[in-house]
């Protein structure tokens, strides 16, 4: 069957076969799209695709990247009321808040002088090809609706995740593979917190934008793998499932049907560029070294080579979840195995991209959903931080983002970001600006509310840290 | 995955480029309003905030009243209208929209607004907060098509509006394929379809609806429709996800529509079923309807912002699932385009202030679902466990001899096993301390290890452990559901959260209201008794309630259709769509209301209209005139929801368990799909026994992670209410029919029934399957067509011993004994085929 000939039937005519809903929402979008070429949606883009590195749990913005000097020397002491009062706190309710000092050593790296945990000399070593945002603020202050809303906007389910939006906006260059890939590790510790499908829904876009998980451990992709047959076989069935539907076409006229031989084919392709993708064979034995993974351990080091390999192959939107990074206790023994965990492969990352001359157009991001207490917590063992969403850090690298920087700060403390606030929704628009797409024109007409990844109230592209 | 969504515009625009006539004589709802809310609202409507010149243009009082010296619109004079003026100016510094605006008017959106002005500018009402009006149908005759008054409202419009054609009615088997599905979730057998087609009978098509409505199965195809309406999930949602039990409640839903309950009574049911004065337990289990939102167990958690969720999800729930209104853009401020108001969505929120809960953490099932009997039962044995508890409660006495010994006796089991000896630490404390000088806590910590201990107590601790397990034996496997239970007369205060922020606590204070633009007297609630859920329920059925028949009858006209009267299933509001043919949806809403909201009734009348057994298959100028078949020109056809296409797959292959309720059960799922679930850590069992095999309907629904297969296939993950699901054509949905073990063991379990029932030959053979997949015969060129893959793969498989092996071990079922492993791997790829085919997946 002609590839080519196929894909045009498809784009053709899904349009004709396109529910009432979607229809709608396109036409909506016509004001906004109504321009081509290059810059399709606002801008000219600097970034082509996202990596976006998710450490949940909420890693210690205190012991990594934002050195409170201060905040050692009142160790132990009472937090000031002021600060706290009327605030959100998780665990702690009702507790008694006290000053607990940063856990871990930080020093200078790179050309730029940045000031980071000596738990990341990985990420250290690319400080001049990174912006630290020390800034960053969440609206919610536990796991799961903090994940939704970094990841949608909203702290409630239902609305599309940000790698939908893009791939939505974009479409993909992936030939073979999904727009929008997910892949997850896990620490070895003690409490990974749960990570639910829907951070990476598709909300209310087309279910096509929806990510689509590669697994570590069996079918990378679910129901990938054939039942017994081979490849030859599996091919003979759905060409005669195509050859029937295309008979089937001719006599009832329903614009589906192209699209489900188109889809079948996708699926019978996909079933042998998966198992390509994930196959780390062909990788140098340095490459593995410098991420420092072993092929199949289902690692984050080999997550991040395999965002590597799908950036190469025109994938979106990369999302990378590790798991573990809640230390309401043992921050100081758990932390360093997470930033042990993640530290090089993010390093080698950048570097490979670099190296490759795709970071320019790659935009990484590493994120938690949100940071750290200055005050400490302990129910059990040694102590740890609890949950905190007035003030963290996170880094942005490549894609049109000025490395060798930082932006914004917390108090002295390091409790409330005071200077350059950033929120979700002015990460997504920086994001979205990157990628060409004018935040405030991008959305979706739902039940007659200008639906954006932005959210209602107004957020703002951060000029300052782009090149 | 390449396309983008810009990809399909161009062809998306040609679509809506014949423009209809203009109306001679414009209605304000029809064509008015919606050029002014597109162009002119935003600037000059109902939102005071982005109000500019003081001007609105949504009310007529203010459109026609003067300001600064000059009338907006003078009714009847285009040309003393400022707004014509200036829609119609050629100075861009006057020009309406303004030059910069991306929204322009075209010459026909001006004509129209010319036309109505000279008119006289009638505004009117928003269409579906009027109480709909039974129109008497029109007078159109068509023999073949007219066979009710539903015809007669849609051949009208064809006719009279469009001027169009419709497709000619289906044929025997297609109708027999789509009533099937369509009321059973189930294709019939070739048998089922060659009776009606035989059937000579002039309400052929009646007797088999009639046959079908009567059928178990009804309930059970109906019940997803619902369940994704109500949220009806197996797991709580957030963070852990962990499961509660409301199973129960989904039995309940497949029951009220095989007895065919009232949907009145079913509402006041599900929302008040606690407090019906003639409650039963099955209302009891219907009221579970309120307690299906999302819930967290998360450490760290904060109470107040989940009784705030708790509030937003019901309140929604009654707009979406009855109302078919958006109230929770109202969570944060007035709605931007209805009337409902921040107080009109926590008024509504206060009904359920007396809806007992715990906002975090594991809420306890509050009532057994069983008959008397059984509870009789359960009372004996608690009374049996009770009586043994008390005699255990006579304790020992402890003579002073005796003392001694139980003391050296405890430190010696402490001695020999330092480490792991099991007595409390409180204990082990007393101990240590001389007899004399141990406090009252000590000394009755010391009696008490005695007492469960004591030699003279063994028969009756045995006795007791006896009672115990039998009583749990017992109990543990009754159905119990987390139904509501009232506080009444406790209320939780319930405040008005400004921008929805659950931190606020200086708020109004409100008490149960309907909203006001809904109902004009609901202002007089606040001076009487409080109302409450019953009073609520029984005015969403109130026949002067405008909406809810309207929700209703579109929905299962969606059901049927493919698309609703109203496409906008879930917002009835001025946002959503001015229905085509809202003569049609009111008539059957009237009609719904005069039967006494008998569904069946209504689901009859659809059926057997001739609407509903047109051919789906448009003609070439249809598809051009009526793209999205919104004058119902013809059938609608879609893909077999994802339970639908399970049984599908099921039934064909004779795998099908027919079991109706109980638990939800776990058919195959991947390993380590649960992988990122934590708090406990858990792995799904797939079912061993007849749970296997049983409907879609009763799949394990865990929200956060929804059955990969029920994912791909477009199910919800019930989240929250969904009116409508969407229908997408993914690549994920060919790897699941194709690899998926529970597809993949249906088209071996089918190639055992093509071998074994199918005839003596190959051809036979073959054209037997086609019909079990499809229900019509096959035409040569499709058989020729998998008569090779048949053959091809009896070659292949025949050298493929390891390949085959793997295959015929798909999944739990025995593989039918004296088969030959190569034949019956061939007929497995044919079965494969046939059960991926599109005609298969899709009901047309």
């Amino acid at each position: 069957m002609n590839l080519e000939q196929t894909r045009r039937t498809f784009l053709g005519r899904t349009a004709q076969g396109v529910g009432a809903v979607a229809l709608a929402s396109l036409l909506g979008q016509r004001k906004l799209l109504a321009a081509t070429g290059a810059a399709p949606l606002g801008f000219k883009p600097k970034a082509k695709r996202v990596i976006w590195l998710s450490m949940a749990g909420g890693p210690s913005h205190l012991e990594l990247f934002d050195f409170k000097p201060k905040l050692a020397a009142m160790d132990g002491m009472p937090m000031p009321e002021s600060m706290t009062a009327g605030q959100q706190v998780a665990q702690l309710q009702g507790q008694k808040l006290v000053c607990f000092g940063p856990q871990s050593k930080f020093r200078r790296y790179g050309q730029c002088g940045a000031e980071l945990s000596e738990l990341f000399p990985g990420i250290g070593a690319v400080a001049d090809e990174i912006c630290i945002v020390r800034s960053m603020t969440s609206e919610a202050i536990n796991h799961d609706p903090a994940h939704t809303f970094i990841n949608t906007g909203s702290q409630l389910p239902g609305k599309p995740s940000m790698g939908s939006w893009v791939t939505y906006g974009l479409g993909s260059d992936a030939e073979d593979l999904p727009g929008f890939v997910v892949l997850v590790s896990t620490g070895p510790g003690r409490t990974p917190q749960p990570i639910s499908v829907r951070q990476w829904s598709a909300g209310f876009l087309p279910s096509r934008f929806q990510g689509v998980q590669l697994r570590g451990k069996g079918d990378p992709v679910l129901y990938l793998q054939n039942p017994g047959v081979s490849r030859a076989q599996q091919g003979d069935i759905i060409r005669t499932v195509n050859a029937l539907n295309a008979k089937r076409d001719a006599l009832v006229d329903d614009p589906e049907i192209a699209t489900r031989i188109a889809q079948y084919e996708m699926a019978f392709r996909m079933q042998a560029s998966v198992p390509e993708l994930t196959d780390l064979r062909d990788e140098s034995q340095s490459t593995l070294d410098r991420y420092g993974c072993a092929p199949g351990d289902g690692s984050f080091a080999s997550n991040c080579l395999l965002a590597r390999r799908l950036a190469e192959r025109g994938v979106r939107f990369i999302q990378l979840y590790h798991r573990d990074w809640d230390h309401h206790s043992l921050l100081r023994e758990e932390l360093p195995l997470r930033a042990r965990e993640t530290d090089r492969a993010c390093g080698a990352l950048i570097t490979d991209l670099k190296q490759r001359g795709m970071l320019d157009e790659t935009l990484v991001v590493w994120a938690g959903e949100f940071g750290r207490t200055p005050m400490s917590q302990s129910n059990k063992g040694s102590p740890g931080r609890d949950h905190h969403n007035k003030g963290f850090s996170i880094w942005l690298a490549g894609g049109g983002v000025r490395g060798g920087m930082s932006y914004g700060a917390t108090d002295e403390l390091g409790y409330a970001a005071v200077e350059n606030v950033v929120s979700a929704h002015d990460l997504h628009a920086t994001m979205l600006h990157l990628l060409g797409i004018d935040h405030r024109r991008f959305s979706v007409k739902v039940q007659g509310l200008e639906s954006k990844l932005t959210g209602v109230e107004p957020a703002r592209v951060l000029h300052p840290i782009l090149t | 995955m390449k396309a983008p969504a810009l990809a399909f515009l161009p062809i998306a625009t040609v679509l809506l480029a014949a423009e209809p006539p203009i109306p001679a004589k414009p209605e304000y709802n029809r064509d008015v309003r919606p050029i002014l809310a597109d162009a002119c609202f935003r600037c000059h409507g109902f939102d005071k905030n982005t109000r500019e010149a003081d001007l609105r243009l949504d009310v007529r009082e203010a459109a026609v009243a003067k300001i600064d010296g000059i009338f907006p619109i003078m009714p009847g004079k285009p040309a003393d209208s400022e707004v014509w003026r200036r829609i119609t100016a050629s100075d861009k510094d006057d020009l309406m929209p303004p030059a910069k605006e991306h929204r322009q008017l075209s010459a026909r959106e001006k004509e129209i607004l010319k036309r109505w002005i000279e008119q006289g500018a009638e505004y009117q009402p928003h269409w579906a907060y009027i109480a709909p009006a039974k129109a008497a149908p029109p007078d159109v005759k068509q023999a073949g098509f007219v066979r009710g008054a539903i015809d007669q409202f849609v051949l009208a419009r064809q006719q009279r509006s469009l001027g169009l054609e419709h497709a000619g009615e289906a044929d025997r088997a297609t109708l027999a394929r789509r009533l099937y599905l369509d009321l059973l979730g189930l294709p019939p057998t070739p048998a089922e379809v060659d009776a009606f087609a035989k059937d000579a009978a002039p309400d052929a098509t009646g007797k088999l609806v009639e046959k079908l409505l009567a059928s178990p199965q009804f309930g059970e195809r109906m019940a997803v429709w619902w369940l994704d309406l109500a949220r009806f999930a197996d797991t709580i949602g957030y963070h852990s996800d962990n499961p509660h039990d409301v199973w129960p409640y989904r039995d309940y839903v497949i029951a009220a529509f095989n007895e065919n309950k009232r949907f009145d009574r079913f509402t006041l049911e599900q929302i008040a079923g606690d407090l019906l004065p003639d409650a039963t337990l099955q209302t009891r289990v219907a009221s579970t309807f309120n307690r299906l939102n999302m819930r967290t167990q998360e450490g760290g958690a904060q109470p107040k912002q989940y009784e705030a969720k708790t509030v937003t999800d019901r309140v929604k729930a009654i707009g979406t699932v009855w109302l078919g209104q958006t109230f929770m853009c109202a969570e944060c401020h007035d709605h931007k385009f209805d009337p409902v108001t921040a107080r009109d969505f926590y008024a509504l929120g206060a009904f359920f202030a007396d809806v007992k809960e715990t906002p975090i953490g594991r809420e306890e099932e509050t009532i057994i679902v069983a008959d008397d009997a059984t509870l009789a039962k359960l009372k004996s044995l608690d009374e049996a466990l009770a009586k043994t508890r008390a005699k255990l409660a006579e304790r020992v006495k402890v003579t002073e001899p005796e003392q001694p010994f139980w003391e050296f006796d405890l430190n010696e089991r402490i001695g020999s096993n330092p480490k792991e000896h099991g007595i409390p630490k409180d204990l082990v404390a007393a101990l240590k301390v001389e007899k004399a000088k141990r406090n009252p806590k000590q000394k009755q910590a010391l009696d008490d290890y005695i007492q469960r201990n004591h030699p003279l107590l063994a028969p009756v601790r045995k006795a007791l452990d006896a009672a115990e397990v039998e009583r749990k034996r017992f109990f543990d496997p009754l159905p119990k559901t987390i139904a509501t239970v009232s506080t009444a007369p406790e209320f939780r205060t319930v405040r008005l959260l400004p921008r929805g922020d659950w931190m606020k606590e200086d708020g109004e204070v409100v008490l149960p209201t309907m909203p006001a633009y809904l109902d004009a007297k609901s202002g007089d609630a606040a001076n009487a008794t409080r109302l409450t859920r019953l009073d609520l329920a029984k005015w969403l059925v109130a026949r002067n309630n405008p909406l809810t028949a309207r929700v209703v009858v579109n929905r299962l006209w969606k059901q049927f259709f493919g698309i609703g009267l109203c496409k906008t299933l879930d917002d009835l509001g001025t946002q959503g769509e001015l229905p085509p043919n809202q003569a049609l949806l009111d008539w059957l809403a009237c009609e719904f209301m005069d039967s006494g909201w008998d569904v069946k009734h209504i689901v009859k009348l659809m059926l057997t209209s001739g609407a509903y057994r047109q051919s789906s298959v448009p003609t070439k100028a249809l598809v051009q005139r009526d793209p999205e078949n919104r004058a119902v020109t013809r059938a609608g056809r879609w893909r077999l929801d994802a339970e639908f296409l399970r049984d599908n797959a099921l039934s064909v292959s004779g795998l099908l368990v027919q079991k109706l309720g109980g638990p939800s059960v776990k058919p195959y799922q991947p390993a380590g799909y649960w992988e990122n679930l934590n708090f406990p850590v858990r792995e799904w069992a797939n079912d061993k026994g007849p749970d296997q095999w049983r409907r879609g309907l009763y799949t394990w629904w865990q929200r956060s992670y929804l059955h990969p297969a029920l994912m791909a296939l477009d199910a919800p993950s019930r989240e929250e209410c969904t009116a409508e699901r969407v229908r997408s054509n993914i690549p994920q949905q060919a790897l699941v029919l194709l690899n998926d073990p529970t597809y993949v063991e249906a088209a071996r379990a089918f190639a055992g029934r093509i071998i074994a029932e199918g005839g003596d030959d190959t051809d036979e053979r073959l054209a037997w399957a086609w019909r079990q997949a499809t229900q019509r015969e096959a035409k040569p060129d499709e058989l020729a067509l998998i008569a090779k893959l048949f053959e091809d793969h009896k070659q292949s498989f025949a050298e493929d011993a390891a390949g085959r092996g793997t295959l015929l071990n798909t999944g739990y079922a025995p593989a039918p004994k004296d088969a030959n492993p190569t034949e019956l791997a061939a007929w497995t790829s044919v079965a494969r085929a046939l059960l991926n085919l599109h005609e298969t997946i899709t009901r047309s």
